[in-house]
């Protein structure tokens, strides 16, 4: 009895070993792998043909010494910090909406969620005429209500801007999460709160809001490390802007949209400075483990409030 | 009673003012977020003098079709359609080949690697692609693959951590009970697989299809990486050769975007609801 049972573990280790060696073979080649490769290139210096040569802390030492590290760095912390709260304010705003009902909601929320699965180079070249400053449909409805628009995409104080107005489009799987969340909420909370007879605003502030605030965190910590995987966008934008593929390490105008994985990438694959490049990643690797750290810890905090209200 | 009709109709007239109130903003922001969509397909539909006309109309003056010829004349587009199909239909196929296996493993089978593994599975999510950009790359460069399809299908062979996560998610629901009977019969783990599980896993199949789908379709970074002749050019790279012009010919651009997108709304409208199942069963963006 015992054997059987015994062999039977054996077998189920076997089997379930089996039938999970595809992705045990893709992470090992795909993530650990090349996790372990990258940190050991950031102390090399290599290029795409030469192998790797030790040459210590030199890599980290340029990173410090290189201006557009920094600037790179200063637009992504901007694009993440100043996009989170609009994304995600915009998305509660939009679940609010369609979670109620009215006619048309379903239209409204295929609306709401369509632009978010369109291809991005698509949606960005769409963009990119949209911002175009003569013949754009931004500044034309602009110059509807007789406000002069700017140059949008050239003019460095607003490329950001521009960046963010178009990132807003994508919210609907936020919106589809928040909407998820608000229908978690008890509807008995929203009736005894009328009964004691709160307003629409309170019942938003100290029911709704309480309650779908660890989605709303999740969905912080999501955006802010997308915010720092931000590429194709500024990639097909400065493409546009100059003409040749795969030629430029342009940053856009004054370096304005030099995002840092953009500078990652220029800096592997045009500057041929690989080892740079994994210093650099590995940097922007402990900054969104910092960070992702801070904001679970917040979560918790916060559930914690909400539990105890 | 004078009174209370008063308050009545006051009322009365509060809430249509509101409902009217409500309904101008769903039909603003509805019109908002479908204004990228109609200035796409109504400049394909522009003459390149009627789009560079001030003032700028966003019907055209003169409807024409003639760019959506032109875009095929302008660059190879059958040619980058066929690539990017050929692509995502290999892309597709190994998804749906893998991870129902993995997530039958996670799901089903009592093993000593299930714990770790749905751990390590959250963690390489949070991998950013810049860290493992440059190894994989020399991964392929060293295999002489670089320049190929390689890089871009294989890793789909070997499963997707979001993916895997739903799968493993949606066979958890299936209930033991299907599976004891088979058991009992002596069934082996593989033909249990494949009779039982495999046929019920349909729905999280088509989510995964879909999403696997949308991925490599709509994929820059990979073919912006590897891919370096012309003639092997995804859709995604290739409509970049627009820039390429002295001038930007947007009419013929847009007519170009515009059928670029269309398979993807398409199946967006026949598959809606995997969509948002997606989304909504995981929390997690693809």
């Amino acid at each position: 009895m015992k054997r059987t049972k015994m062999t039977r573990r054996a077998r189920n280790n076997i089997n379930g070993f089996l039938f999970a060696l595809p992705w045990i073979i893709g992470f090992t080649c795909f993530s650990i792998y090349p996790l372990l490769a990258s940190l050991y290139y950031s102390f090399s210096s290599f290029n795409a043909v030469t192998d790797p040569k030790w040459v210590g802390l030199a890599n980290y030492q340029n990173i410090l010494k290189d201006m557009l590290v920094w600037k790179s760095l200063k637009n992504t912390l901007f694009m993440a910090f100043v996009s989170t709260p609009i994304n995600l304010c915009l998305a509660v705003c939009m679940a609010y909406i369609v979670n109620k009902s009215f006619r048309g909601k379903g239209a409204a929320r295929t609306i709401f969620f369509m632009p978010s699965i369109i291809p991005v180079v698509a949606s960005t070249m769409i963009w990119i005429w949209m911002f175009d400053p003569t013949y754009g449909m931004i500044n034309t409805a602009l110059h509807w209500f007789g406000i002069q628009g700017p140059a949008w995409l050239n003019n460095p104080q607003f490329t950001k801007w521009a960046l963010l107005l178009m990132g807003s489009w994508n919210t609907g799987t936020t919106m589809l999460i928040c909407l998820a969340a608000l229908q978690d909420v008890p509807m008995s909370y929203y009736e005894s709160a009328q009964l004691d007879g709160a307003n629409a605003f309170q019942i938003f502030f100290r029911i709704t809001l309480p309650n779908i605030a660890h989605i709303l965190v999740y969905q912080a910590i999501l955006n802010v490390i997308n915010a720092f995987q931000y590429f194709t966008q500024v990639y097909v934008i400065i493409t546009a802007n100059s003409g040749v593929k795969n030629t430029t390490t342009s940053g856009g105008p004054a370096n304005s949209i030099l995002m840092y994985p953009l500078y990652i990438f220029y800096n592997a694959f045009s500057y041929m400075k690989m080892g740079k490049a994994s210093a650099m990643a590995w940097l922007l690797f402990i900054i969104i483990a910092i960070l992702t750290a801070i904001m679970v810890k917040v979560t918790r905090k916060t559930s914690e409030v909400a539990g105890s209200e | 009673m004078n009174n209370t009709t008063k308050s009545i109709q006051y009322y009365r007239i509060v809430r249509i003012i509101r409902k009217v109130l409500f309904y101008a903003l769903v039909i603003l922001l509805c019109t908002i977020f479908l204004s990228p969509f109609i200035v796409m397909v109504t400049t394909s539909l522009k003459t390149s003098a009627d789009a560079f006309t001030i003032p700028v109309k966003v019907l055209p003056r003169k409807w024409v079709f003639t760019n959506y010829p032109a875009a095929f004349e302008q660059i190879p587009y059958m040619r980058y359609m066929r690539n990017t199909a050929v692509i995502t239909i290999c892309c597709v196929a190994g998804q749906l080949l893998i991870t129902p296996l993995v997530g039958y493993s996670l799901a089903k089978i009592k093993w000593g690697g299930v714990r770790i593994i749905s751990a390590l599975l959250m963690a390489t999510m949070m991998i950013p692609y810049t860290v493992t950009m440059v190894p994989i790359y020399r991964i392929w460069s060293k295999l002489g693959l670089t320049g190929t399809y390689a890089p871009l299908i294989i890793p789909s062979f070997f499963g997707n951590s979001f993916y895997i996560i739903m799968m493993r998610q949606f066979i958890m629901g299936i209930p033991d009970s299907l599976m004891e009977a088979a058991t009992i019969d002596g069934c082996w783990e593989l033909k249990k697989f494949t009779l039982i599980v495999l046929p019920l896993t349909k729905p999280a199949l088509t989510t995964i299809g879909i999403y696997a789908f949308l991925g490599a379709w709509s994929d820059y970074l990979a073919p912006l990486i590897y891919i370096n002749k012309p003639d092997r050019y995804t859709l995604s790279i290739g409509l970049q050769s627009f820039f390429n012009l002295y001038t930007i010919d947007w009419t013929a651009l847009m007519a170009a975007a515009t059928i670029f997108v269309l398979p993807v709304i398409i199946l967006f409208i026949f598959f809606q609801r995997n969509f948002v199942e997606g989304v909504a069963t995981t929390g997690l963006k693809a």
